[in-house]
């Protein structure tokens, strides 16, 4: 099964090294949506400061749910999800190398790309490090959730934002968690609270999340 | 395989042939028993109940309010159950159940959310507050939706019936973490500490009130569900020869009330 | 082997394969009546049927991917998931970003089999594309791609069974005899075959035992 594993997520990172515009897109995305904000709600440095934890978060939770519908479309569509349903403990392998895949793909380069647009919001560097460690901890709930919505939603027309309408609604205590960290943090609070629940939430997450993905991607392709 | 064991004669019901006109009988009398407890719990919180010292008459919307908001909260861990029996068992008309219930609990929701906005207007003044509770059945009204789009974009049906009992299950696997984390969230932020649940402090007719009306929403779900999963198992075993004979004896029904009613009208 | 207590034919014991009126389904329609046959050692099954009788469906099924309907299915004795057949689909299973020998290396590591160098460069060359090694998929002609894809079976020194989904299709001629001879060996060798083509099967030795797919009596049942 490890061998598996390892052997899908080192074949989606390197597909991803031949696509790197495609791999760039959730980057580019984020970076768009975040800017939308202060254009949306004015330049006034006090206001922005205060909604960049959420806004920050939001982009990033979209960003990540935009990207993960095609987690297994293209596998679907060219034969290769089958092959490797075959292989046995080969779902869950799958399950656990897609979400790695995703994180390293999109979440973990949100977390680098974030302490930018901290400054961008003149966030406290107190303010920017926890934007970075809330998202660093809070971006793999993201990314098996949407595992989860992505295999729910296996080669369906509306795929995306169905996607988007079923999953999101349950990745909202990682949003109220890690934007509260943040806000915390730049408010001259502790954290800890927040940090602790987030960690919860993403150890709930990653024990339950891949047994449900694998048990909807049975369901998706019987 | 249908779980068939001849010890448990209520099992008989699983099959939808079996379902079919039994709850068709039952649906007059869980309506009428929902009305009248409708009439009665009203009567008791819209005219008999003590008017508010703080609030005034606006409160009485808490006897729709509440009701329909432990309705709609009730109604998707039962669907969530039937669903998870379903895809267990492969039990047809468990699966059946939990989609007839569906519209129903969002349609609660939609209710509680509404009324909570009815009651927020004169009581804070605006007509929604981001409060835990009215944030919580916001969060719910979208599950409810997931569910349901989920569900219709599925053309096969057995495919569709699982994975919207997948969903359905960690849909409510959530529900306690997601309504924690809203409280959280709600009392985190300073002066957003309103709260549209700060009811009155409960007079015993109110609270009597609030349980006829839940009681009357708990009979009016059954009725609706019924007749939904009726047309619902019907629809699905429209090949089958129980079907077949129920829209044949529905139709000789009219035919026979309509002669009835020619005839009525001829004699005069 | 199992000690062979089945309902099926004589012979079950020794048989690597034993289906017993099997049905599967697509949706709410069940696709073809209730089927049994029994594959041995060495033997070559080919499954026939019309469009849409549920070849592919069947195959599926066999291989562990779905459920069936109704009837049993099983393998060597035992009504387990098959001893990991390898399953060639209509699809190629190739990504169009990787090149050839990444893409079969991956299917071959899938697979269990052994993935160094020389056994890709092997398997490649007896389908005539070892030239094409670090050609990328997407640069490759759809019979190109169905020989890559086939060249997991010149690569497997095992004696799984194999499940092959219209593996003669969008073959040239000269394609259509390696296959065919690469089937014939694994067959003579001891291994099991059980494929759909709706072409003629080319294989003379061992010959093809043809099983046919009929439609059910109620489709809906």
């Amino acid at each position: 099964m490890r061998g598996t594993f390892a052997a899908v997520v080192g074949r989606d990172l390197r597909l991803a090294a031949r696509r790197r515009i495609d791999a760039a897109l959730p980057i580019a995305f984020f970076a768009v949506a975040i800017s939308l904000f202060p254009l949306g709600v004015g330049p006034e440095p006090q206001m922005l400061r205060q909604i960049a934890p959420g806004v920050v978060w939001v982009a990033a939770l979209l960003a990540a749910m935009l990207s993960v519908t095609q987690l297994y479309a293209g596998d679907l569509a060219d034969g290769s999800l089958e092959q490797m349903l075959l292989v046995p403990g080969g779902r869950i392998a799958i399950v656990a190398a897609k979400a790695v895949s995703h994180w390293l793909l999109t979440g973990l380069p949100l977390a680098i790309a974030a302490p930018v647009f901290g400054l961008v919001f003149d966030l406290s560097p107190e303010g920017i490090r926890a934007l970075v460690a809330s998202l660093l901890l809070g971006t793999p709930v993201l990314s098996l959730m949407g595992g989860l919505g992505a295999a729910l939603t296996l080669g369906l027309r509306s795929g995306a934002v169905l996607l988007i309408l079923i999953i999101v609604p349950l990745c909202i205590p990682a949003l109220i968690f890690g934007a509260g960290a943040v806000a915390a943090v730049d408010a001259g609070q502790s954290a800890r609270g927040h940090y602790s629940l987030l960690g919860a939430v993403l150890i709930f997450t990653g024990v339950l999340a891949p047994v449900a993905t694998a048990a909807a991607l049975r369901i998706a392709t019987e | 395989m249908d779980v068939v064991n001849t010890r448990w004669r209520f099992f008989r019901y699983a099959s939808p042939a079996a379902f079919y006109p039994l709850a068709g009988r039952l649906v007059p009398w869980f309506a009428a028993v929902a009305a009248v407890l409708a009439l009665a719990g009203l009567y008791l919180g819209m005219l008999r109940a003590p008017t508010d010292a703080t609030q005034g008459d606006a409160y009485r919307i808490i006897f729709i309010h509440v009701p329909a908001a432990w309705m709609s909260m009730v109604l998707y861990v039962v669907m969530a159950f039937w669903a998870a029996i379903g895809w267990a068992f492969n039990a047809r008309l468990a699966s059946v159940v939990a989609r007839a219930i569906a519209p129903t609990g969002a349609m609660f929701t939609f209710l509680a959310l509404w009324t909570g906005a009815l009651w927020g207007k004169p009581t804070w003044g605006t007509w929604w507050v981001w409060d835990a509770r009215l944030t919580s059945e916001l969060i719910l009204l979208f599950l409810y939706g997931g569910y349901l789009a989920l569900v219709s974009a599925i053309d096969d049906v057995r495919r569709a019936d699982r994975a919207g009992a997948l969903l359905a299950i960690v849909g409510s696997v959530n529900v306690p973490i997601i309504y924690f984390s809203v409280i959280w969230w709600n009392t985190l932020h300073q002066g957003a500490s309103v709260s549209v649940a700060a009811a009155p402090k409960m007079a015993a007719i109110m609270l009597q009130s609030m349980l006829l009306m839940t009681l009357s929403f708990w009979a009016y779900a059954f009725a609706v569900v019924f007749v939904r999963a009726r047309a619902i198992a019907l629809e699905r075993d429209n090949r089958s020869a129980w079907a077949a004979e129920a829209v044949g004896r529905a139709r000789t029904r009219t035919q026979t009330q309509t002669q009835a009613r020619t005839q009525t009208g001829a004699g005069t | 082997m199992g000690d062979g207590q089945t309902t099926a034919a004589n012979g079950v014991a020794e048989a690597t394969l034993a289906v017993h009126e099997l049905q599967c389904r697509r949706g709410e329609r069940v696709l073809f009546a209730p089927t049994s046959f029994v594959v041995a050692p060495g033997e070559i099954v080919w499954i026939r049927g019309a469009n849409g009788q549920g070849k592919t469906t069947l195959l599926r099924t066999l291989a562990g991917l779905s459920a069936p309907c109704s009837g049993t299915l099983l393998w060597a004795g035992a009504p387990a998931l098959a001893p990991r057949p390898l399953y060639l689909a209509h699809a190629n299973a190739l990504k169009e970003d990787l090149t050839v020998g990444e893409s079969l290396r991956f299917l071959l590591h899938l697979g269990g089999q052994a993935v160094e160098s020389v056994h890709v460069d092997a398997a490649l060359e007896r389908f005539g594309l070892a030239s094409r090694r670090e050609a990328f998929v997407r640069t490759l002609s759809q019979g190109q791609r169905r020989r890559v894809a086939l060249a997991r079976l010149a690569a497997e020194r095992g004696l799984q069974p194999w499940l092959l989904d219209e593996p003669f299709d969008a073959l040239d001629a000269a394609g259509v005899a390696v296959l065919a001879e690469v089937i014939a060996n694994h067959a003579k060798r001891g291994g099991s075959v059980v494929l759909t083509s709706h072409l003629p099967v080319p294989i003379e030795s061992p010959k093809p035992f043809e099983v046919h797919l009929h439609e059910p009596a109620d489709a809906f049942a």
